[in-house]
């Protein structure tokens, strides 16, 4: 049963980005393109465009982040914006004031922009359902459910590392279950035409029929990294200890740390990625994190010419005719 | 509320399952009792005649599971607004479960919800004690003075008990007063902090999902506790197909256990929470669609011996959130027969199977007499035209609570009277 997609107006144009579900290829393939041209940005001098002179983006965190709210700061910042930042704790509206009231208030700051992220699924859907129509949402990561700049960041990379997608096999390995971030990069793999997109984890880490979600399911590491052009390594958070998912970490590296030794399964050229904040010795080994097949710091700076065409995008759209 | 002593209800299509009448039948009341069917009784001269021609005729509703919200939770809605709601809906009797505020654990508090809702006059709210004391699931809670005080069926709303010690004692402690006890299967291990089934849909959605084993595990587990214990056991609510095959089974081995199924369950899926419907937010969680054609399939076999509301209203701020935030429940007094004979129109029951499912198959449940109408029974009656076509609008809703996803669904069929007692409590315009 397909929605009617909230997050493009009324000419088909992005007006906010809240999952890649939805998505077609070409406006996938139109963001990687843009972020080509603002990568230049970051490595000019005077690091600014006026594209979002006089727009108010608010940063809306309801869940702590330092990377991913840096990040988004830096890219409206370059574009000009001005920027708003809320951390707002999850005590902060259980102790009265709804989600919706919070909204209302910022609303009334003539915000244009919210750049949200929330601790349960569905949040930035629901801002997005309920903010003015002037207002544009970008979801910066809700519960478990998406996590679209990321996946896009790591589309970027990957494109500039691989070419095209079609004929690529990625290998996502650990806790997919609890990963926003692994659901948005299966979505935008898959819609790029990549040709095989691979998860690997103990069953405990993994949603219920999995491969619903267009993937290949593997439990043995080594296995499930053969041949691959790519492999995403994900966080290993300390709670999955405590809530019996996990026996341990000793034991969770041994079997799904990535390792120079492991890592001979994959191809020659294969490289690693991880979103970030990595737990070395746990899901990656020092070795592998510093070494040359490691992406994780240009992950990083992609990720602001990312959210640059994101943002700018969702308010381009408004044009004349709404405003 | 007008109060004619004597009606006729003339040409109408009586359907009454527990006296196996499917036929146009005249029905006499006098004094708030069925005192005639087909032919009036002696000297009978009508104060009032509802000419009923074209229409069906049927025992009121009785709904296993409705919350009024009174007490503590009058920000929600009120037993003034709920049960206008019921009378709307053609139900004439419903039961409140014990998670009130305070709770339906004492004497005093079960004769309060029932004496108040007898005042207000437009339907009969049954109250279903607390199982454990303060719903906590450690001590019991006294039983015997409560069903004194009114309370028809006993239950712990919706935590069920985690300790299968005290689940064994209460049982055995209801059985020996031959009281029945509602339970709703669900381990609460199991589901954890799940907001929807756990399947397809909650994978894609990253919502925490409920497995289906917190049900099956829990029906294992009661079951086995009915049969050991001897004590009479109805299922408040199953959502699994599993479930049903579970039922089915302890039936055919004589086991004294009955169920019951929301009337959502039957036409919703998981699919329905895409786009983060918060009003399919329910517990249980609407699951695949194996198992709501499984729940049809128990309820047109009898497996299932009822059909409920469910009714939880709420305030709209408890579902303006984002969805795992959001409260479960929907508000569906007005949907439950509109939705049930929606089942009929869809070939997966016939018109005296549904109307079995919401009078005589809840009243056996509990043992009542209501929910019949040979002579005389009292005159509990729903009146409706089963071919009007209308639409659900929250404008036209008498509930408080606005929260249900049926909103501008098209219906065939509406209430046109109903009465209780002989009392005429709803007439359509």
């Amino acid at each position: 049963m397909s929605m009617p997609n909230i997050q493009l107006n009324a000419e088909g144009r992005l007006k906010h980005f809240l999952t890649i579900d939805g998505f077609g290829r070409e406006l996938l393939t139109q963001i990687l393109d843009a972020a080509e041209s603002f990568t230049g940005v970051s490595e000019r001098t005077v690091k600014t465009v006026p594209l979002l002179r006089g727009k108010v983006i608010c940063n809306l965190f309801f869940e702590t982040s330092t990377r991913t709210r840096t990040a988004f700061e830096v890219a409206a910042k370059r574009l000009s914006a001005d920027v708003l930042n809320l951390n707002i704790g999850t005590s902060a509206t259980t102790k009265g004031e709804t989600l919706l009231d919070t909204l209302r208030n910022l609303e009334a700051m003539h915000v244009d922009m919210f750049v949200v992220r929330h601790q349960d699924s569905g949040a930035a859907h629901f801002i997005a359902r309920h903010a003015a129509p002037h207002v544009n949402v970008i979801n910066a990561g809700d519960g478990r459910h998406a996590h679209p700049t990321q996946a896009m960041l790591d589309m970027f990379t990957i494109r500039r590392h691989k070419g095209e997608f079609t004929g690529l096999r990625v290998a996502i390995v650990g806790d997919i279950l609890h990963s926003r971030v692994a659901r948005s990069q299966i979505l935008a793999l898959n819609t790029l035409g990549t040709s095989e997109v691979r998860v690997i984890a103990p069953r405990t880490l993994l949603p219920t029929d999995a491969r619903t979600l267009g993937v290949h399911v593997f439990h043995d590491l080594e296995q499930g990294i053969r041949d691959v052009d790519v492999i995403i390594v994900l966080p290993l958070q300390k709670e999955r200890m405590q809530s019996a998912l996990l026996p341990s970490e000793h034991e969770y590296f041994r079997l799904y740390g990535l390792t120079e030794e492991r890592l001979k399964a994959a191809k020659k050229d294969a490289i690693v990625m991880h979103p970030g904040p990595i737990n070395r010795g746990v899901e990656l080994d020092s070795e592998v994190a510093d070494g040359p097949r490691s992406m994780i710091l240009q992950q990083v700076s992609f990720g602001i010419a990312i959210r640059m065409v994101v943002m700018s995008m969702a308010i381009g759209s408004q044009g004349a005719a709404t405003r | 509320m007008s109060r004619p002593s004597n009606i006729l209800i003339a040409n109408g299509h009586l359907i009454d399952p527990a006296n196996g009448i499917d036929d146009t039948r005249d029905l006499y009341v006098v004094a708030g009792l069925v005192q005639g069917v087909g032919q009036p009784p002696a000297g009978f001269q009508p104060d009032l005649t509802i000419d009923a021609t074209g229409l069906v005729v049927c025992p009121g509703l009785i709904d296993l599971s409705a919350r009024p919200r009174e007490s503590g939770q009058e920000h929600k809605a009120t037993l003034t607004s709920e049960t206008r709601a019921a009378a709307k809906g053609g139900i004439t009797t419903f039961c409140c479960p014990p998670d009130t505020d305070p709770v339906i654990d004492t004497p005093a508090m079960a004769t309060l919800v029932r004496k108040r809702s007898e005042r207000i006059g437009y339907a009969r709210l049954l109250p279903v004690g607390a199982l454990t004391q303060g719903l906590e699931g450690n001590q019991l809670s006294e039983m015997a003075a409560l069903q004194q005080a009114g309370c028809i069926a006993f239950s712990n709303a919706e935590y069920p008990l985690a300790n299968t010690l005290v689940e064994r004692r209460a049982l055995e402690y209801a059985a020996t007063f031959n009281l029945t006890v509602m339970l709703r299967p669900e381990d609460r291990h199991l589901r954890d902090s799940g907001c929807v089934h756990e399947g397809p849909v909650a994978s894609r959605l990253g919502l925490p999902g409920i497995p289906e084993a917190a049900e099956t595990v829990a029906t294992a587990r009661d079951l086995a506790l009915a049969e050991h214990t001897g004590c009479r056991i109805h299922f408040r609510g199953l959502s699994t197909g599993t479930a049903v095959r579970m039922l089915a089974q302890a039936q055919n081995q004589r086991l004294d256990v009955s169920a019951d199924v929301a009337v959502h369950q039957l036409h919703l899926t998981e699919m329905d929470v895409e786009g983060f419907d918060s009003n399919c937010h329910v517990n249980p969680p609407l699951r695949g669609l194996s198992d709501r054609d499984t729940l049809r399939s128990g309820i047109s076999q009898g497996i299932i011996g009822a059909i409920c509301s469910d009714h939880q209203p709420h305030e709209p701020e408890a579902k303006e959130a984002p969805f795992p935030s959001t409260r479960p429940g929907i508000s569906g007094l007005e949907t439950l027969l509109p939705l049930t004979l929606r089942l009929v129109q869809e070939g997966v029951l016939t018109l005296p199977q549904a109307i079995a499912r919401l009078t005589s198959g809840p009243a056996d449940i509990l043992g009542l007499n209501y929910g019949r109408l040979g002579p005389g029974s009292t005159a509990d009656i729903c009146i409706f035209d089963p071919a009007r076509h209308w639409q659900l609008r929250k404008p036209d809703l008498y509930s408080a609570g606005y929260n249900t996803p049926f909103l501008d669904w098209d219906f065939t069929g509406q209430v046109t009277h109903t009465l209780l007692e002989g009392v005429i409590v709803y007439e359509a315009d």
